[in-house]
């Protein structure tokens, strides 16, 4: 598989702001490419020239090492001139910032705008107030449409399919955006999916999410072919949502024991960071099924995928804006 | 001596359990007579008619929670800016919340209130004062001083008293001066970070919800505290099913205590949110579909005394932000009326009722003038034509701030005219 294959279909959007807004051909699309763009990052040539002349802005409200890397490695192998603003998010209106600092990049005409914000929603007002393509990177607990397109493609690829596997989504569903977003897309494309969690940790209405609720892990794991482990934040484990550390790893961290339950060949996968010993083991994090670093890798080639379609040439040859 | 006659109206007169065509005869600011018979010594001479063609006579409308920028927030709303928009809605008298800057916790602020209303107010604009110092629960305000100096109610606005103490303290001491608390119920622990209703639709947007429990607990805390005091109580907006239950246990028990609803709860439910439309967020928040029935059932069966706009105008800077950054609150009182009855086009509530619940039943609860076209009441009234649809439009909101939750909506019923005392304060 090369880049120079035959063209592929036209992404029908403008924005990625959520796998909502997608159709299952929407993300085979999407997958596709991003197949080809491993085979570009695996080359020691790894620069094309797709996006050049264009403007990437990397517009992060939350502190994101990872994701903020991911989408600027991906940004520059395409070609285009990235450009990162972390905007310090200590300010007490934080959404002022928001709109202000929106109107200002958009000024300055950029082709892409990658967003990270805590506030749910954030992405899609952006994506009213200026005149570019917007990418969510991460709005509060709503969506993070290229982590899911990142997990598929690690799963597609490990197991050659997505439709009929049993997929497990483990820990604080209530506050991710990761499973809300994986929810949605693993449900598009014909997996099965469960959901486990004490029920602190799930948010309202669960049940009618298109998922099996379970509150106990072993029975939750039994048969997967997927563990999708997510982060628990620290701030939410002392007592708030969950009484301790110590409590929440016996019951809900994936250590071996546990992971039997699962398939002999079960994937084990994280979005990142880990809290090694809270939600899961190192010895599994580091072990034979994770495929963790997969994950990794993976997110740079769908993050060129996504501001590859999105700026297809084909659809806007005179750019944004024109 | 000056006389008007509206002939030929609909008058619909809850407080006589009144709807039938004939006039309506003011003299000199006041009523003289409204009714099939009004006119039947024949029109005085001199007299002003306006044949109204069969178009509607009600009481003007008494609005008991209305937000006001002024003092502290004029660019959102001054109490000129609000009158002219509750003349346009025939709406004649509100009651303006203590939410200010400064709080309204003290007379000369009960004064400046009263005073810039005589001087700049086209409708009667009646202050309720903080229930407790600076809204923060914590001090009661000097009720006695405050209704002397002309505040009708004690409210603590958007917050609600935590602690059970101050409330029963003050639920008792009102009792002494006659004065009724009214409440807005929210737990602020269990409601947390929530932005809106709690349940499916909030967790796909990635919302944090907030539970009806979040409203009833304080409430039923308030219902048993005005059972023990035998205090007056108004629980100032519900919107669940289980506070209207609540309410209607507590009258049961033969309680002093009634209840409202904002209009937004009667017209809208949590779907209107759509992608994150700041417009929508209010407070309380707008709920379930089963739960907007039922405060149109608790509204029909009486258990929901009355409706308010809880007009609460807010700019840019308050709701141009992401949902969760938002203020809560919409503007209202141009659009009440109307909104109100499509609850009488669907067949949903009788007429007389809509309207007794936005003036008689106010007038009652509060002790103030109007709600009534009895002679002698002052000549507070709309003029309507019950059928005209129309569409609102940002454009000609004359509140100073626009965030309307009825943009573009398709409305049947509009005000013509407004008269407050005998004055127009409106017309088409």
């Amino acid at each position: 598989m090369t880049h120079t294959d035959a063209p592929l279909p036209l992404f029908p959007h403008r924005h990625l702001l959520g796998i909502r807004d997608l159709s299952p051909p929407d993300i085979e699309i999407l997958l596709d490419r991003a197949d080809r763009a491993v085979s570009i990052s695996r080359q020691s040539e790894k620069k094309t020239s797709t996006l050049r002349g264009r403007t990437q802005i990397n517009l992060f409200f939350e502190s994101s090492t990872r994701t903020q890397s991911s989408f600027e490695l991906a940004g520059k192998r395409l070609g285009a001139d990235v450009m990162n603003m972390s905007v310090a998010s200590s300010s007490v209106k934080k959404g002022e910032t928001l709109i202000d600092t929106a109107m200002t990049l958009n000024a300055m005409r950029p082709d892409i705008l990658i967003i990270r914000h805590q506030s749910a929603g954030a992405a899609a007002l952006l994506a009213q107030k200026v005149g570019c393509s917007v990418v969510n990177a991460g709005d509060g607990t709503h969506e993070h449409p290229t982590q899911a397109l990142l997990d598929a493609l690690t799963i597609r690829r490990a197991k050659g399919r997505i439709g009929g596997l049993t997929v497990a989504i483990c820990g604080d569903i209530l506050h991710s955006r990761v499973a809300r977003s994986n929810i949605i897309l693993l449900n598009a494309l014909g997996a099965q999916v469960r959901v486990v969690a004490p029920s602190t940790l799930m948010p309202s209405g669960i049940e009618q999410m298109s998922v099996n609720v379970f509150r106990n892990m072993e029975e939750g794991l039994k048969g997967a072919d997927v563990v999708m482990m997510l982060r628990l934040q620290r701030e939410r484990m002392a007592g708030s949502f969950v009484p301790s550390v110590r409590e929440y790893f016996r019951y809900f961290g994936l250590d071996a024991e546990k992971l039997k339950a699962a398939k002999e060949d079960a994937l084990v996968m994280h979005p990142g960071p880990m809290n090694r010993g809270v939600e899961i083991a190192s010895e599994i994090a580091d072990g034979p099924q994770s495929v963790i670093q997969e994950q990794v890798e993976m997110g740079v080639a769908v993050r060129m995928a996504v501001m590859e379609a999105l700026l297809d040439p084909r659809r806007n040859p005179e750019g944004p804006g024109a | 001596m000056s006389i008007t006659i509206f002939s030929h109206a609909r008058i619909v007169d809850p407080s006589r359990g009144l709807d039938e065509t004939g006039s309506v005869v003011i003299e000199d600011g006041r009523i003289a007579a409204a009714g099939r018979d009004a006119l039947n010594q024949g029109a005085p001479e001199g007299a002003t008619i306006i044949d109204c063609a069969g178009k509607a006579i009600i009481p003007g409308l008494i609005d008991s929670r209305v937000f006001i920028g002024e003092p502290g927030g004029e660019h959102r709303e001054t109490i000129a800016s609000a009158s002219q928009a509750a003349a346009a809605g025939g709406v004649t008298s509100v009651i303006m919340m203590p939410d200010t800057d400064p709080v309204i916790d003290n007379v000369a602020l009960v004064e400046f209130v009263l005073r810039t209303a005589r001087d700049t107010a086209r409708v009667n604009i009646f202050p309720a004062a903080a229930i407790t110092k600076g809204l923060e629960g914590r001090e009661m305000t000097e009720f006695g001083l405050l209704r002397e100096a002309g505040a009708v109610a004690f409210t603590d606005g958007r917050h609600t008293v935590a602690n059970s103490l101050v409330m029963r303290r003050a639920l008792t001491y009102a009792r002494d001066f006659g004065a009724t608390i009214v409440h807005e119920t929210l737990d602020a622990d269990l409601a947390s970070s929530g932005v809106m209703n709690e349940g499916l639709y909030a967790s796909w947007l990635g919302l944090s919800g907030i539970p009806r429990e979040a409203e009833t607990i304080p409430l039923e805390r308030d219902l048993a505290l005005a059972r023990l005091t035998r205090g007056s109580y108004h629980a100032a907006k519900i919107s669940t099913g289980m506070a209207a239950d609540a309410i209607r246990r507590a009258r049961g028990d033969g309680a002093n205590v009634s209840a409202g609803v904002a209009i937004h709860n009667l017209a809208l439910n949590e779907h209107d949110v759509g992608e994150y439309r700041t417009f929508f967020r209010l407070a309380p928040p707008l709920r379930a579909e089963e739960d907007r029935l039922a405060m149109i059932e608790a509204l029909k069966d009486g258990t929901i005394d009355l409706i308010v706009s809880s007009h609460d105008p807010q700019d840019v800077d308050t709701k141009r932000l992401p949902f969760s950054d938002a203020a809560a609150g919409a503007v209202g009182l141009e659009t009440l009326l109307s909104v109100a009855l499509r609850l009488h086009h669907n067949g949903e509530v009788p007429l007389i009722r809509i309207v007794e619940a936005l003036s008689t039943a106010p007038a009652r609860i509060f002790g103030l003038p109007g709600g009534t076209l009895k002679p002698g009441a002052p000549a507070d009234l709309a003029l309507v034509d019950l059928d005209e649809p129309w569409v609102v439009n940002e454009a000609g909101i004359r509140s100073r701030s626009k965030n309307t939750c009825f943009e573009g909506a398709r409305l049947q019923g509009r005000v013509l005219q407004t008269m407050v005392a005998g004055r127009t304060v409106f017309a088409v």
